[in-house]
C-alpha cells in the first residue's frame, strides 16, 4: 500500500482493537516514567490488584524535583520533603514492578526526553508515551510519541496501550540555509511565531524539507519538543541515515546484523514519497535572524532585530492578549529585543540541553565573563550530556566565564526544585515555555531564545545579536 | 466490540448547576495550577491551588476578586472559558484541580489536545462552542450567579435562560461519558491476549512469546 504517511504506518502496527467509544486501543512501545506523574498511577494499580503488564517496554528517570545544585545532590533524604517522597516512590515502585530505573546515582539519569534518546530506547517506528507534554521531541527518529496524563499512565501499566484519537496529518515543509547564527531553535520558534500556539491543534506535524533533513539529530529534537508550543501534540520527522548512524551503538539498540534488520523496519515506516496529508504549509528560513519571545506565549516571538509589535498593529485577536502580555514582560513596542535587561540566563532543559547546545554556547561564552549582577546556570540535560561536555572540558569553559555548572534535571525550565526565579526576575532562557509564573515565580519574566543566544545575552546583561559575537562557524 | 456494562454511576449524560467564567484565551496549565503544587504523591487538597497565582497579590494573599473567590459563584459546577484552554503542560492535575473546587463540565470555544483527554479520563465534560455563544454565555453566568444551567452530553447542547444552544463535544468523549467508560483501564486490561499478538509481531518487541 503507498499513499501513506509514517503516522499511519506506525498507527496501524500498533493498533490493538478499536474500543466502544471509536477510539483505537494502541500499543505502546516505550513508556517513559518520571517522578510527577507516576506516584498516583502505581498506587491506584495496587488498589485494583493489578500488576503492569510489559515492564520492559517501561524505563524510568528522575528530572523534575531533583536538586542539580553539586553541593546537596547526593545527600539523602532530599531537603525538601516532598521531593524526597516522589523520588522514594519512584525508587520503590520501580523496583518492585521490574522496570529500569535511572535514579539519582546513576550515569544514565536524565530529563526523560534527553534520556531516551541517549540509551537508544527512542527508536523509529516505535509508539512512546510519557506523563509529560514534550514526549513529542522523540518524534525526531520518526516514533509516534506523545504526551499523556496520569491517569493514562495507569492504562500503560496496566495494559500497555493507551486510548487514543486519530488526529490529522500536516507536513511543515522547510526549506533554504539556516543562515549563520541560527539554530533549530529559532526555525521552530518561527514556525510557531507564523501558525499560531493552537495552530497544531487537531494535527500531528511531519516536518520535513531540505533544511530539517540537513540537521542533526539534536536538532531535529529541539523542533520535535515544541511542537506542542504549537498546539500539536506529536510532531515528527522521517527517519533516515542521519537518525540510523545516531543510534548506532547505543545500549537499547541491536547491533550487527539485528542492527540491519531493524534499519530495514526503520525504513519500512518512513512516509511513502506520494503520502496524502490533510493540510501542507511551507516555511522558508532564508534570511531568518535569532528569534526572541517578547510576551508571555511562545507564539508571541519575533527575530532580534526587529521591533516589538506594538499591540494595536496586530490583528483583533491578538491585540489584547499582546497588551497583557507586555505589561508584564515591560518590553517596548516599537523597538527591538536587543538591549533588553536580564538578571538571569538559564541554559538547559529537553528543548535545548544536549551536548551540541552547550558547545554552541561555549563558542560564546569562551573569553567572555558573564556580565555582573547576572546569575547563570548552565544544566545539561542529562548525566550522560554532562560527562560527555566534561571530557571535551566544556564544563570548564562555562565556569571560568562565571557560570554555575550544575547537576542534570529540568531545574529552572519549571522550578520545582530549588532553581527558581526571584521575584520580577528576568530570564534569558533556552526553554520551551515563558508562560506567566512558569519558571517559580508569578511576577518572573521569561525570554526564550537558543542557547547560544542566551549565552550572548548573559555576558551583556540583556538580550543581544548572537551573530555579532565571533562564534567561528559553530552555529 | 460491544460496549461493556458500565455501572450507572459513571455514565456521565448531563450536568447541572451555575456557571462561573474565567476569561481569556490561551489559559495554560501553568496558570490553572503552578507546578510546585505538582509535589505530591497523591491527588489531596488540589482545589486549593487552582489558579492559584491568579487569585493573588504580591504578599501572597488572596484578592478575592478572581470567580473562584467571588461569594456569588461559590458551587458553580459549569465553568465557562475561552480559546485553547488548558494549553501547556500535560499535567492531569489541572482538570483534577478543577474538579475538586467543584467544576463537572466546561464550555469553551477551543481545548488543548492534552487537557480535554484528561477531562475526559476524570468524566468531566470539555464542550466547545463557537466565540459569539460562549461570550454570551460568560456575560450571563456573570450577571446572572444564582441561574441553574444544564450542559446535555448526549444531545450536546446547553440550556440557559430559557433558551439551547448547541454544544460539540468530540464523538469520543461524548461516547466514553454517555456510556460511562471514561475509565479505559480495565477496558483495555481486558484484552492483554490481543495486546501480546500485536506486540508478538512488531519487530523491536522481543521479551513477548
Ligand atoms: S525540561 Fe522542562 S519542559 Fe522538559 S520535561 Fe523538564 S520541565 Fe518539562
Amino acid at each position: 500500500m503507498s499513499e501513506r504517511t509514517l503516522y499511519d504506518k506506525v498507527w496501524d502496527r500498533h493498533a490493538v482493537q478499536t474500543l466502544p467509544n471509536g477510539q483505537d486501543q494502541l500499543f505502546i512501545g516505550t513508556h517513559l516514567i518520571h517522578e510527577v506523574t507516576s506516584p498516583q498511577p502505581f498506587s491506584e494499580l495496587r488498589e485494583r490488584g493489578v500488576d503492569v503488564a510489559f515492564p520492559k517496554r517501561n524505563v524510568a528517570t528522575t528530572d523534575h524535583i531533583i536538586p542539580t545544585d553539586p553541593a546537596t545532590r547526593d545527600e539523602r533524604p532530599l531537603e525538601d520533603e516532598n521531593a524526597e517522597q516522589m523520588l522514594s516512590a519512584l525508587e520503590h515502585n520501580t523496583e518492585q514492578s521490574g522496570i529500569t530505573f535511572y535514579g539519582l546515582n546513576s550515569d544514565r539519569q536524565g530529563i526523560a526526553h534527553v534520556m531516551g534518546p541517549d540509551v537508544g530506547a527512542t527508536q523509529p517506528g516505535t509508539t512512546i508515551v510519557c506523563g509529560d507534554s514534550h514526549t513529542a521531541t522523540h518524534g525526531a527518529f520518526g516514533a509516534v510519541a506523545f504526551g499523556i496524563g496520569t491517569s493514562q499512565v495507569r492504562d500503560v501499566l496496566a495494559s500497555g496501550c493507551v486510548a487514543a484519537d486519530k488526529s490529522d496529518v500536516r507536513r511543515i515543509e522547510v526549506t533554504g540555509d539556516l543562515p549563520d547564527g541560527t539554530v533549530a531553535k529559532d526555525v521552530i520558534l518561527k514556525i510557531i511565531g507564523e501558525l499560531g500556539v493552537d495552530g497544531g491543534v487537531g494535527y500531528t506535524y511531519e516536518y520535513g524539507g531540505e533544511t530539517i533533513e540537513a540537521m542533526a539529530m539534536e536538532a531535529r529534537m529541539a523542533v520535535c519538543n515544541m511542537s506542542i508550543e504549537g498546539g500539536a501534540r506529536i510532531g515528527y520527522i522521517n527517519p533516515d541515515e542521519t537518525t540510523y548512524e545516531y543510534l548506532r551503538g547505543r545500549e537499547f539498540v541491536p547491533e550487527g546484523e539485528a542492527f540491519a534488520e531493524r534499519t530495514a523496519y526503520w525504513e519500512s515506516v518512513r512516509s511513502d514519497a506520494d503520502a496524502v496529508y490533510d493540510d501542507e504549509v511551507q516555511v522558508d528560513v532564508d534570511g531568518l535572524a535569532p528569534m526572541v519571545t517578547w510576551g508571555t506565549t511562545p507564539g508571541q516571538v519575533t527575530e532580534v532585530d526587529q521591533p516589538v509589535p506594538a499591540p494595536e498593529d496586530l490583528p483583533e485577536a491578538e491585540r489584547e492578549a499582546a497588551r497583557t502580555a507586555q505589561d508584564h514582560t515591560e518590553v517596548t513596542p516599537g523597538e527591538s529585543m536587543v538591549g533588553h535587561p536580564i538578571d538571569v540566563a538559564f541554559i538547559g532543559t529537553c528543548t535545548n540541553g544536549r551536548a551540541s547546545d552547550f558547545r554552541q554556547a561555549a563558542a560564546v561564552v569562551e573569553g567572555n565573563e558573564v556580565a555582573d549582577d547576572v546569575r547563570a546556570l548552565a544544566v545539561p540535560g542529562s548525566t550522560t550530556v554532562k560527562q560527555t561536555l566534561e571530557d571535551e572540558g566544556v564544563d570548564k569553559v562555562f565556569e571560568t566565564a562565571g557560570w554555575e555548572w550544575r547537576e542534570a534535571g529540568c531545574s529552572m525550565c519549571l522550578a520545582m526544585n530549588d532553581d527558581a526565579l526571584r521575584g520580577n526576575e528576568r530570564c534569558a532562557s533556552s526553554s520551551n515555555r515563558n508562560y506567566v509564573g512558569r519558571q517559580g515565580s508569578k511576577d518572573g519574566r521569561t525570554f526564550l531564545m537558543s542557547p547560544a543566544m542566551v549565552a550572548a545575552a548573559a555576558v551583556e546583561g540583556a538580550v543581544a545579536d548572537v551573530r555579532e559575537f565571533d562564534t567561528e562557524g559553530a552555529l | 466490540m460491544e460496549a461493556p456494562d458500565a455501572p450507572d454511576d459513571m455514565r456521565v449524560t448531563r450536568v447541572a448547576g451555575t456557571g462561573v467564567a474565567v476569561r481569556g484565551d490561551d489559559i495554560d496549565t501553568d496558570q490553572i495550577i503552578p507546578a510546585r503544587f505538582l509535589k505530591s504523591t497523591t491527588w489531596e487538597g488540589l482545589d486549593e491551588f487552582a489558579f492559584y497565582d491568579n487569585r493573588r497579590d504580591d504578599n501572597d494573599e488572596l484578592t478575592g476578586e478572581h470567580p473562584f473567590d467571588r461569594p456569588e459563584h461559590q458551587g458553580a459546577s459549569i465553568l465557562v472559558v475561552n480559546e485553547n484552554f488548558g494549553c501547556g503542560s500535560s499535567r492531569e492535575h489541572a482538570p483534577r484541580a478543577l474538579r475538586r473546587w467543584g467544576i463537572e463540565a466546561i464550555v469553551g470555544e477551543s481545548f488543548a489536545e492534552i487537557f480535554a483527554d484528561n477531562c475526559k479520563s476524570l468524566g468531566m465534560v470539555a464542550a466547545e462552542t463557537d466565540a459569539e455563544t460562549v461570550s454570551e454565555l460568560q456575560t450571563f453566568v456573570e450577571e446572572h450567579p444564582d441561574a441553574g444551567l444544564e450542559v446535555d452530553v448526549a444531545a450536546e447542547r446547553v440550556v440557559y435562560n430559557g433558551r439551547e444552544v448547541e454544544v460539540s463535544v468530540t464523538e469520543t468523549m461524548r461516547e466514553a461519558l454517555v456510556q460511562g467508560i471514561w475509565d479505559t483501564t480495565t477496558l483495555m486490561r481486558d484484552a492483554l491476549d490481543e495486546t501480546r499478538e500485536v506486540a508478538r509481531e512488531l519487530p523491536y518487541v522481543e521479551e513477548v512469546e
